[in-house]
């Protein structure tokens, strides 16, 4: 299924890359001993090391190393055993020490590769590199109508810049590979992957060029942005705007655009159209990263099961369908908790409420699983009560209903309101029978081959056992009577 | 010279240095003169040679992941021109 | 002035133990001597309040038989480039106007934890970039040693008030930096001895940075043991500093022991400069015969990229300068010049915030790393760092010192060599490759030029040989026997 945008003379293809910068999760900075925690008071976050005070010297957070070596391992990458921190020189009002402390000839992680399941198949996008970096402090810029104010709080936090190869090649793509990308550093703890508190962000460099042709044309870069939906759309206007642009005879340039959701379009960032002359080398305040086979090998035993692994767990253990694994694994709260729920149960059948039910009203109410009305325990007992044929699977979903709006048991609801379901035979016989005697036209309609009756019939005893009865039981016994 | 009159424009520039109209030839030719005496590097062969990149011949020393520092704006903005409450402000920023 | 002002610390240190007088009246005395000698303008700002206050603290704790370290009580000097908690610390630069340190270097820290007083932080070429002390934006130090020519004599750079202050007996010992020879030059130049360690012994937490792959902290004294005995106090780890060596320390004084014999001491040939001075050339050769008359063996060695080093040092110095002064911008501290647009503020804040000098060393800084040019200079200038290092190993496979000048020349006047930028780089010819190398070195007076100014002999040896150091140069200072005290201590004005 291959993005194509219709241009007046030819078919576009597009090609991204991403660039996706995540925060590295730890109780301190990357080179100093400040906090890192989200929503501080402001500048109360900062180290004389943070502020760039004259004779400040940065010292490096080991466990921000291994936090970058899980997310490479995670990442199928190589790691690096020598890795080299270079400063990257601009000035910029919330950069205090006038230069970024980064990686750049030697990154810390080297190739890698992120599988994405995409409705047509599976597809294989290239990590290029995986570096360390320290974030920048906030420039805010609409408190005062002349200045700009600098929070410091967040000068120094470690943030791990993650680069794909330019493999991407729709806006749903770029999607799937952000979410990927989301999950799998969820699931190996390296950051919590929240874009709205800016946790992650990213980058897309964007470029178009004729359907079949494997030309790199100029790309533009565009910055910031912190919603996958965001990263979507951006995508799809700026590919159609270069197309635009090269179809009117004009040319794309280089450049940093941002993407206004507002408006739902990118434009030229032009504080940023200075040529940009880094001035990269090895920061002389610090030494080269060497690490041992043996740190990485420790790091490598510890590390969870990953999206990719879980899935193929799912299909087997549990007997889910792929598509179902797909949607489980996704997120590691869910995946933990439809396991919560499918141990030891009927686990397609935990699935099925998981996916259809509990998403739904998730959805319905804009909230994330971990915030779930239902706990996954409940759930199970919910699961429990079905296969125990306490419960049908109609009334449990009454059930259901009434434990999100009270968060009550479910055994609990059942008897309560006297739920559970008859499958005392002699009981659901007086039903058919009377339903049988009650309708005498249905049943000669029945036996004059109407075999389709046999559904209202059906109907008809659940209405007097108000849903109660086994269906199963009822089917059963309503066959024997009407076949007669 | 090694280094022409919009070079040391474009530097000053990326230095973020103000350099007067009038000062610029007379830096153009001082800065041409030390790049011309380092250039004499040139006569060394280092084809094969490693680049230096540390000076401590050791492994880098790590900090374990601890808050240790930090809560104290007071001290951070205490020499800041021109502070606002519990920032430091600068002209307004166009993006 | 008072004959405390005249003693070594050695000797002062004995006096406090012995309670032949006490700190508070050491530091008074040179209380004195500071405010009288204000005309060689040797410090930014003096502290002579906290002097008095520290000086009573000391002999509280010598009262209480605990006295802190092995410097308690002895008035020193702060060159600029340290931060000092509650001091205005300006690293001579008009760009740092006003700026407070809410905290103290690891440096002057320890320096005071040993007990010693700060007298007053002292001028310095601006951000320690030159050689002669004239490119403070406090105004240039007068060495305190001159000519009846009317001149007054640079004290030499970086270092210069440091170097001047001891030299003038204000202070018993200062604090300074080396980078090139910011140490070593201006020691020679005012006739007092310098050391700078090798690179890590001190940590730079909290230390101005010029070029952090060289910038090293030192003691400027009146004698080698002194010396060791400052070095001992400023020395020694430190977490904040991730190039900080874990080395142990060694009792530095216990290593003057005066015993050389068998001691190989190698002589450069490379060092011997086209149109060297024949009375430098006369210096170093009496340098030689001395150090062979007491017992060691001198040997010629080859440093065959020593003529590279200048040029390297002025690419890599600049490069890491252009970066570590790029935090000087006037967002968060020092001067700020208001202007409507970010880049304007920035632009003039640094453009008159920064002198001559430091502005010409960024640009130099930020071309030699600019796109482009990065391989031809700064890789370039690391490949030959990496054969001078080599140079100095291979010798110090069959040496253990090697004796040098420590300058091609005695000190100048204010104002000369000012024409040509690479003129006065030249003052560092002999400093620079151990600066290169990290190497620990050590300057010591030998006598006096022509004209009467004194110049030094340049003692270097392997990463960590300070002990060996600090053994040769006694034995030479010995032998040596330089007592000339500089004119202006004998001055009718005083």
């Amino acid at each position: 299924m291959t993005y194509l945008i219709q241009g007046r003379t030819n078919d576009w293809e597009v090609v991204i890359g991403l660039e996706v910068h995540a925060q590295i999760i730890s109780d301190a900075k990357l080179f100093s001993g400040a906090a890192t925690s989200f929503g501080a008071e402001p500048n109360s976050q900062v180290s004389l090391v943070d502020a760039g005070m004259p004779g400040m010297l940065p010292v490096i957070n080991e466990f921000c190393i291994q936090q970058a070596v899980r997310t490479g391992l995670g990442l199928d990458a190589k790691i690096n055993l020598h890795s080299v921190f270079e400063r990257k020189n601009y000035f910029y009002p919330d950069l205090p020490q006038g230069y970024q402390i980064s990686q750049y000839l030697h990154p810390i992680v080297g190739e890698g590769m992120v599988r994405l399941d995409m409705p047509d198949g599976t597809r294989e996008i290239g990590v290029e590199r995986l570096h360390m970096e320290q974030d920048a402090g906030k420039s805010i810029h609409d408190q005062d109508p002349n200045r700009t104010f600098i929070d410091l709080n967040r000068s120094g936090v470690a943030l791990m810049e993650i680069v794909s190869k330019p493999d991407l090649r729709s806006p749903e793509e770029a999607g799937a590979y952000l979410r990927k990308l989301r999950a799998i550093v969820q699931y190996l703890g390296t950051c919590d992957g929240n874009m709205e508190q800016g946790s992650l962000r990213c980058d897309a460099n964007v470029s178009v060029r004729p359907s079949g042709s494997d030309e790199l044309r100029t790309r533009a870069e565009i910055k910031n942005i912190n919603s996958v939906r965001f990263v979507m759309q951006a995508i799809e206007y700026e590919a159609e705007r270069q197309v635009d642009v090269y179809e009117t005879g004009g040319s794309v340039v280089q450049e940093t655009r941002l993407y206004d959701p507002d408006r739902g379009e990118t434009r030229s960032m032009r504080s940023k159209e200075d040529a940009h002359d880094y001035r990269y080398f090895p920061d002389p305040d610090l030494l080269p990263i060497d690490l041992t086979p043996d740190f990485v090998e420790e790091i490598k035993k510890n590390l969870p099961e990953l999206p990719d692994a879980k899935k193929v767990r799912f299909i087997s253990e549990y007997g889910v369908t792929e598509s179902d694994a797909g949607i489980l694994v996704a997120e590691q709260e869910t995946a933990k908790y439809f396991e919560e729920v499918a141990l030891g149960r009927d686990a397609k059948l935990a699935a099925n409420w998981v996916i259809h039910e509990l998403f739904g009203v998730l959805n319905k109410v804009g909230k994330g699983i971990s915030d779930s009305p239902i706990v996954a325990d409940k759930l199970g007992n919910l699961v429990d009560l079905i296969s125990n044929n306490v419960i049908s699977s109609r009334i449990a979903k009454d059930v259901f209903e009434e434990m999100v709006a009270k968060g009550k048991d479910p055994g609990v609801i059942v008897e309560e309101k006297g739920l559970k379901q008859i499958t005392d035979a002699g009981e659901i016989e007086i039903a058919v029978n009377n339903v049988i005697a009650d309708n005498a036209d249905q049943v000669k309609k029945f036996r004059e081959g109407n075999q389709k009756l046999v559904g209202w019939f059906v109907g008809q005893v659940m209405k007097k056992t108000q849903g109660k009865a086994n269906p199963q039981m009822v089917n059963e016994l309503l066959l024997e009577k009407l076949k007669g | 010279m090694a280094l022409d009159e919009a070079t040391v424009r474009k530097i000053a520039k990326l230095a973020r240095i103000k350099v007067p109209e009038n000062e610029v030839p007379t830096l153009a030719e001082e800065l041409s003169k030390i790049i011309e005496w380092i250039e004499q590097l040139n006569e060394v062969d280092t084809e094969n040679v490693t680049p230096m990149t540390s000076m401590a011949e050791m492994v880098m020393p790590k900090r374990a992941d601890k808050v240790t520092d930090g809560n104290y704006p007071d001290r951070v903005l205490s020499n800041a021109p021109n502070p606002e409450g519990p920032f430091y402000t600068v002209p307004k920023v166009i993006e | 002035m008072s004959e405390l002002t005249e003693l070594t610390i050695a000797e002062a240190r004995d006096g406090l133990v012995n309670r032949k007088f006490s700190s508070v009246e050491l530091t008074d005395v040179h209380i004195r001597a500071v405010e009288a000698a204000r005309d060689l303008n040797a410090f930014v700002t003096e502290t002579l309040d906290l002097a008095i206050e520290r000086a009573k603290a000391s002999d509280d704790r010598r009262a209480k038989g605990k006295p802190a370290g092995g410097m308690d009580g002895i008035p020193i000097a702060v060159k600029d480039l340290f931060c000092t908690e509650g001091v205005l610390t300006t690293a001579s630069s008009h760009i740092l106007d006003g700026f407070i340190p809410p905290y103290e270097s690891t440096v002057s820290q320890n320096l005071r934890d040993a007990g010693s007083v700060m007298l007053g932080k002292t001028n310095m070429d601006e951000f320690a970039m030159g050689s002669a002390n004239v490119t403070s934006f406090y105004g240039a130090v007068k060495n305190p040693w001159y000519v009846n020519d009317g001149k007054d004599r640079v004290p030499g750079g970086s270092s210069g008030g440091s170097a001047a202050a001891v030299a003038a007996n204000i202070s018993l010992g200062a604090a300074g930096s080396d980078t090139g020879g910011s140490i070593r030059q201006p020691a020679s130049f005012c006739g007092v001895v310098g050391m700078k360690p090798t690179y890590g012994r001190c940590s730079r937490w909290g230390m101005v940075a010029f070029a952090s792959s060289l910038d090293q902290a030192g003691p400027l004294t009146r004698t080698v043991r002194d010396a060791a005995i400052m070095l001992q106090a400023m020395a020694g780890h430190d977490s904040k500093d991730s190039t900080s060596s874990t080395e142990p320390v060694p009792n530095f004084e216990a290593s003057i022991t005066g015993e050389i014999k068998g001691l190989k001491i190698g002589i450069p040939s490379e060092y011997r400069i086209d149109g060297m001075s024949s009375e430098i050339e006369g210096l170093w050769s009496q340098g030689v015969e001395m150090l062979k008359d007491a017992g060691a063996e001198p040997l010629e060695v080859s440093l065959p990229h020593t003529k590279y080093a200048l040029p390297t040092y002025y690419i890599v110095a600049p490069a890491e300068a252009s970066s570590n002064l790029a935090r000087y911008d006037g967002v968060r501290y020092g001067l700020r010049v208001d202007a409507e647009t970010l880049d304007e503020m920035y632009e003039t804040t640094r453009g008159e915030g920064f002198g001559q000098e430091v502005r010409r060393r960024i640009m130099m800084g930020a071309y030699v790393l600019s796109a482009g040019y990065y391989d031809a200079y700064y890789v370039k200038a690391q490949k030959l760092r990496t054969l001078i290092l080599k140079d100095f190993s291979d010798a110090f496979k069959k040496v253990d010192a090697i004796l040098t000048p420590t300058t091609p020349f005695a000190a100048f006047a204010i104002g000369e060599k000012m024409d040509d930028p690479v003129q006065m780089y030249i003052n560092d010819v002999f400093t620079v490759p151990s600066s290169l190398a990290g190497l620990p070195a050590i300057t010591v007076p030998a006598g006096l030029s022509n004209e009467g100014l004194p110049l030094g002999l340049h003692l270097i040896t392997k990463p960590f040989g300070e002990e060996t150091l600090f053994c040769v140069a006694d034995v030479l200072e010995n032998l040596v026997s330089f007592h000339t005290k500089p004119a202006y201590l004998s001055k009718d004005a005083r």
